[in-house]
């Protein structure tokens, strides 16, 4: 135990030093990383752990962008603020999402349409509301300072960025190991055993919604004042929630370290092949690229990458367990 | 103590039961019995909350229970053992047992709770950090009464629970039934396994296509033609 904990703290200094050596390019794929890491792992939070297929999560993350960059262009409020009153925009969405969809026990691929279906109507109506700038989008103006959560360079940005990853483990390590995790994974393994024992699954199916919209939500105000420009196709489209759902899906799901893994595997993939490929003329190759890795995972590695990580670091970081723990594919790296 | 009177459950417009009575008496072994599609599951579930009667009324210590929250139900002293053992598979049989006391009257007799299933199950000590899903048929069975029992149930029901199982096994997991209504908990069981639930039971009740056809003690019944002729083939 001791050894992975020194391994997690060895790599914290790493990450946290990289700005000195590192140039402006290399820590924007950084920001990348962390950013999708964050997201994946708000997913996660819903459906790793419940198993409650969402599609539609660039629904919260949208809505955590638009509210931000509304309230501070109309009421001057900062978006370190803002992030907050957005989060709760999109927790009180997916409370209603999770009430029509658990209330009335849709399952399965009901639930996942569903969340399509929100994230699809939001989409079309922010297209049409002048005041969230219809299918135009909204520009940004970059006015640097901390209050504005705008900054010169990407040197704030990787940390605040690395800051969300690192509180986002640290939040759902803590669920995992309190009773709501414990009920989240009963009722992802078997909701009506666990509801036949007792667990008011409908309860804690709410509460896992309500926590990873809003940690959803978080991502959408970084975003927003990250790349100033929003527009509905991008934050609410069907390909931003297929693209943050990727990361966990790769990394493994209902893992702590999933997301994380899975976003150093595939953010910088998307950056650089997006980046090479279109100097090419070749735009869109590295969806394909996407793709294909997606696949391969899926095909060879069901259960994650990082299972096979774990099995090959846990000779070296847990050597107590390893020894006698030949069964145990414990794959979150407890 | 429970009473479950005249009740009709419907899936959307298929009766499952009609007019459905049983009852069960403190410290009494009941036993449902019926073939496949009879009704048998749907009346357990119909009593923990799961599946809403149209109709009917259930009491439980003289109070009606038909619209209370299965969690609430749980609380009160109600345990179902579902059919097919329904483990958290990845949970070890330690987690899974504790899944069985997640509200305050059981968890605060946890450890005791756990000793007394370890008493009934001693093969289960040497497995309570093992993975449910990997456990034999048998055991998990174990796991899955054994978690049912974390509740401290006054009235613990047993659906299927020799489905499955080597008649070995078939016999020591009623030889535990039998254990554990002798300590003071009531059983409601159901089985296709006629003989070997009616030969433990108090009394039984005959499902057939929704409704109680027969009812008696378990030596009434084991001695009616009825069922010597439908269920025993005799």
């Amino acid at each position: 135990m001791t050894r992975l904990y020194l391994f997690l703290a060895v790599l914290f200094a790493v990450l946290m030093a990289l700005p000195l050596v590192l140039g402006n390019y290399v820590l924007g794929i950084f920001v990348m990383v962390y950013f999708w890491a964050y997201v994946g792992q708000s997913w996660n939070v819903l459906t790793g752990y419940t198993g409650h297929i969402s599609l539609g999560h660039a629904l919260y993350l949208g809505v955590g962008a638009y509210a931000t960059t509304y309230f501070a262009q109309n009421f001057g409020l900062s978006p370190w603020i803002g992030m907050f009153l957005g989060g709760f925009i999109a927790s009180a969405i997916g409370l209603f999402l999770g009430f029509l969809g658990f209330r009335f026990g849709m399952r399965g691929v009901y639930f996942v349409i569903l969340t399509i279906a929100f994230a699809e109507i939001t989409r079309l109506i922010v297209s049409h509301m002048e005041a969230l700038g219809s299918f135009t989008g909204i520009f940004l103006d970059f006015d640097p300072s901390f209050l504005h959560f705008q900054f010169r360079g990407n040197v704030p940005y990787y940390y605040i960025s690395f800051g969300f990853m690192v509180v986002s483990m640290v939040v759902v390590r803590t669920i995992e190991r309190s009773r709501l995790g414990r009920f989240m994974v009963a009722i992802r393994e078997n909701e009506e055993a666990a509801q036949a024992l007792g667990v008011n699954t409908f309860k804690y199916n709410m509460l896992a919604i309500a926590i990873s919209a809003y940690m959803t939500a978080l991502a959408g105000a970084f975003y927003a004042n990250y790349i100033f420009y929003l527009h509905p196709n991008s934050m609410f489209g069907m390909a931003t929630s297929i693209e943050l759902i990727l990361r966990p899906i790769v990394g493994g799901l209902g893992t702590i370290f999933g997301p994380v893994l899975g976003s150093f595997i595939l953010s910088p993939l998307s950056e650089i092949s997006r980046a090479y490929f279109s100097k090419g003329g070749l735009e869109g190759l590295h969806l394909i690229l996407y793709g294909v890795v997606a696949i391969l995972v899926v095909l060879f590695m069901p259960k994650g990458v990082i299972v096979y990580v774990t099995k090959m670091l846990n000779p070296i970081l847990k050597p107590e367990t390893a020894r006698q723990g030949k069964r145990g594919d414990d794959a979150d790296g407890r | 103590m429970l009473k479950v009177s005249g009740i009709d459950v419907y899936y959307g417009d298929m009766a499952a039961l009609s007019n459905v009575g049983i009852d069960v008496n403190r410290g009494e072994i009941v036993a449902v019995v019926g073939s496949n599609g009879a009704g048998k599951s749907t009346l357990l579930k119909a009593i923990s909350g799961i599946q809403r009667p149209r109709t009917g009324t259930i009491r439980f210590n003289d109070t009606e229970i038909s619209r209370t929250s299965t969690s609430r139900i749980v609380e009160v002293g109600i345990s179902h053992v579902p059919e097919g053992r329904q483990l958290f598979p990845t949970m070890t049989v330690l987690e899974n047992l504790e899944m069985g006391a997640q509200f305050p009257r059981a968890r605060k007799c946890l450890p005791e709770s756990l000793k007394k299933v370890l008493d009934y199950f001693p093969r289960l000590k040497e497995r309570l950090s093992q993975k449910a899903g990997t456990l034999s048929g048998g055991e998990q069975q174990m796991v899955a009464m054994g978690r049912g029992l974390m509740s401290v149930p006054a009235l613990m029901m047993l659906d299927e629970p020799s489905l499955g199982l080597a008649p070995v096994l078939v016999s020591k997991i009623f030889e535990i039934i039998q254990r554990i209504n002798q300590q003071g908990t009531a059983i409601l069981l159901i089985e296709q396994n006629v003989f070997h639930s009616l030969k433990i039971s108090d009394r039984g009740f005959v499902l057939e296509n929704g409704r109680v056809a027969l009812t008696g003690t378990g030596e009434e019944l084991l001695a009616s033609p009825h069922i010597r002729k439908m269920y025993l083939g005799l």
